[in-house]
């Protein structure tokens, strides 16, 4: 019973937390909330009797990932978001149809005669059940996720890296022509971001 | 104990994987300004290795590695179908490229390392490995679609893109999670035999209705399909020429699997699935959105988005029909869209000209005569993409339109011919422009470099192939949809 009761009392903070995140104007203020729902989260999963996820819940979600988060935050000097009317038809239409869709599908559940839990059991706790699992049974997934790593690096470079042109060969008659027309509709290089951002 | 088996049963991806590497460790060694050709070969020749390993696999069906993946005739033939597509996309990319000074290392990688998991997501039996192919595959056409920096359209589309998409992403989590409790498994044929045993529980419906608005988003049917026109729109058209078939082709692979094979005992015994309705509604409003919105398009690319929406529509018809005639019908015209849909992109990707320029209907006027390839190959796609006889086009509707007869949909079935009848106005709107009407405008055109040549030559041939001997394409996919069902 207590148990219950402490799960649900977590889950209420995990929940608050996240709806806290999207509704705070400030970046920091944000991230702190995630901490919230990371750590109130680390909770549920040692409820549930796995202790190893709760541990690296701790160190490498509510530890290393935020302090990044809050570093790169404070680092690019984030302000306060500012409110387009978009957003505040979002605030007044999501958040109640949200609370709607929840409670109706809350009730759904809660009538059905057949819901369909499965138990378990406590043998994903332990980090030698895990390591089994991880490097046994679920060796391709695990390997597979190398190359999602790696593309992901890849995407940060190719998204990162300063605009620059590699133009300084003589170039066919017609591309020239087309690259100058070409020049004329588009914004030259480093304005780009500049100009999204403002905009 | 891994067996030999196991590997040559995931050999695609490995050979697309280490191609992929290959390419990033070259990359630096060339000079930045002639690296696109030498590149470009590696990533063609890793791609069509990937072809022949697929080919190679037939010899070996089976699980491997503790039943995450399965060979059989489905698996290959969507691998099949996202190699080639694959191989396609990167020989018409070499001109773009260079003349959109676009960095070709990551590029081609990405391509490659994209395919991994298209390729994947067919093979994959395992909800968590769907997954996680799901993901390399989205997230690297997230990438390409932001490979034009210097635009500012095409980083949004890629944030649009991106940001929708994580969201889509987040949905088949939870419906994955979902299913997890209540079945106590993640594996598609475990999940069938749990739904068999105990019915299926509610929470299992709430499942199946994530799951499928994660996927709906991918494959961009209506109501998830907003994204699409302003994605397509931005994004480098040879990327687009990829994402609207490869990965989405992809998606389709898995939908059918975990639609079919979970609920293969309800349909075998003749009655109807759990997500019959959302399917059907899904078919109709995608068709008639898409269609609809198409009318109205004077771009040519967010034109051919809108057209792949009703295109998604058109598909998932098939899913609604029945079971057998159904998986094949879809199977075919996963293959034909994909051929006419990709020669299509890549016409309009090669006309645009640098910076994406030329993409209106009116810069469609006299293409006839200022260039009779483009222009040939371009109406020999749009009569093949509103269904004409003799087309690829032709056969896959006809087949899906025959499954969804053979299962008495019959008012899906009037919708479907009611929409292809408007889908023929604003194909033939194209097709008249180019011949009928002069260009009010000089537009230099330039030379179609080889590549692209090739690349449109052999999706014309493969339209034409699949419009006049669909046989042993279709019997396959027969033997796949068994294979699938059993």
């Amino acid at each position: 019973m207590l148990h219950l009761i402490l799960f649900s009392v977590f889950a209420v903070i995990a929940v608050a937390g996240a709806l806290n995140l999207l509704v705070q104007r400030h970046p920091i203020s944000s991230a702190l909330s995630l901490i919230v729902v990371m750590g109130s989260l680390a909770v549920e999963y040692l409820l549930l009797g796995a202790e190893f996820v709760a541990a690296i819940q701790v160190i490498i979600y509510a530890g290393a990932i935020m302090v990044l988060f809050v570093f790169v935050i404070m680092l690019l000097n984030a302000g306060v978001e500012e409110r387009t009317k978009g957003s505040k038809v979002a605030l007044i239409l999501g958040f109640p149809a949200m609370l709607v869709g929840g409670l109706l599908v809350a009730w759904v559940l809660l009538r059905a005669p057949n819901v369909g839990s499965v138990n378990v059991g406590a043998m994903y706790g332990p980090p030698k059940a895990i390591g089994w699992l991880l490097f046994h049974d679920f060796l391709l997934p695990f390997e597979v996720t190398s190359v999602l790593v790696l593309i992901a690096i890849m995407g940060a470079v190719v998204l990162a890296s300063p605009v620059r042109s590699r133009f300084s060969r003589p170039q066919p008659e017609p591309e020239r022509q087309a690259l100058k027309a070409a020049a004329g509709t588009e914004p030259a290089h480093e304005e780009t971001v500049t100009a999204r951002r403002s905009s | 104990m891994i067996a030999t088996a196991d590997y040559i049963r995931i050999l695609p991806e490995i050979v697309l994987t280490l191609f992929g590497l290959i390419v990033m460790f070259v990359d630096p060694l060339l000079p930045e300004s002639r690296n696109v050709k030498p590149l470009g070969i590696i990533a063609l020749i890793g791609s069509l290795g990937a072809v022949a390993a697929s080919i190679y696999q037939m010899r070996y069906p089976g699980p491997a590695f503790w039943n995450f993946v399965v060979v059989d005739n489905f698996s290959i033939f969507f691998h099949l179908l996202v190699t080639i597509a694959a191989a396609l996309v990167i020989m018409a990319s070499f001109e773009y490229l260079r003349v959109q000074e676009i960095r070709a290392g990551e590029y081609f990688g990405l391509i490659l390392f994209g395919t991994v998991g298209m390729a994947l997501m067919s093979s994959a039996v395992e909800l968590v490995l769907i997954f996680i192919a799901l993901e390399i595959s989205s997230i690297s056409t997230y990438i390409l679609a932001g490979f034009r920096r210097r635009d500012a359209g095409s980083v949004e589309s890629s944030l649009k893109y991106f940001l929708l998409g994580s969201f889509a992403t987040a949905f088949f989590l939870y419906g994955i999670a979902l299913m997890f409790g209540a079945t106590g498994s993640t594996d598609i044929p475990q999940i069938a035999s749990a739904l068999r045993l105990n019915g299926a529980p509610l929470l299992a419906y709430v499942a199946y209705a994530l799951m499928f608005v994660g996927l709906g988003f991918k494959i961009a049917s209506a109501p998830f399909h907003v994204w699409t026109p302003d994605v397509y729109e931005g994004a480098p058209s040879p990327v687009v020429a990829f994402m609207s078939t490869a990965p989405k082709m992809a998606v389709f692979a898995v939908l059918l699997r975990i639609l079919f094979v979970t609920e293969s005992p309800s349909l075998l015994a003749g009655s109807r699935p759990v997500w019959f309705w959302w399917v059907w509604g899904s078919a109709a409003v995608s068709m008639t959105l898409g269609n609809l919105g198409a009318l109205v398009q004077n771009n040519v690319k967010r034109m051919l988005a809108y057209s792949a929406i009703a295109h998604a529509g058109y598909l998932l018809v098939a899913f609604a029909a029945a079971p057998e005639a159904g998986i094949s019908a879809a199977m075919f015209y996963a293959a034909s869209y994909t051929a006419m849909n990709l020669g299509a992109f890549i016409v309009v990707s090669h006309f645009a000209n640098a910076g994406e320029r030329y993409v209106t209907l009116d810069d469609y006027t006299g293409l006839g005569r200022r260039s009779p390839l483009l222009a040939m190959t371009l109406t020999i796609f749009l009569i093949s993409l509103i269904g004409i006889p003799a087309t690829a086009g032709f056969f896959a509707k006809f087949y899906v339109f025959s499954a969804a007869l053979k299962a008495n949909l019959v008012w899906l079935t009037i919708i479907a011919v009611v929409n292809s009848a408007i889908g023929a106005y604003y194909y033939l709107r194209v097709i008249v422009a180019m011949y009928m009407r002069d260009s009010t405008q000089e537009i230099p055109v330039m030379r179609v470099p080889a590549g692209v040549t090739a690349t449109l030559l052999c999706s014309v041939a493969a339209v034409i192939y699949l419009g006049i001997l669909p046989g042993r394409v279709l019997e396959f996919a027969t033997r796949s949809a068994q294979s699938l069902l059993r």
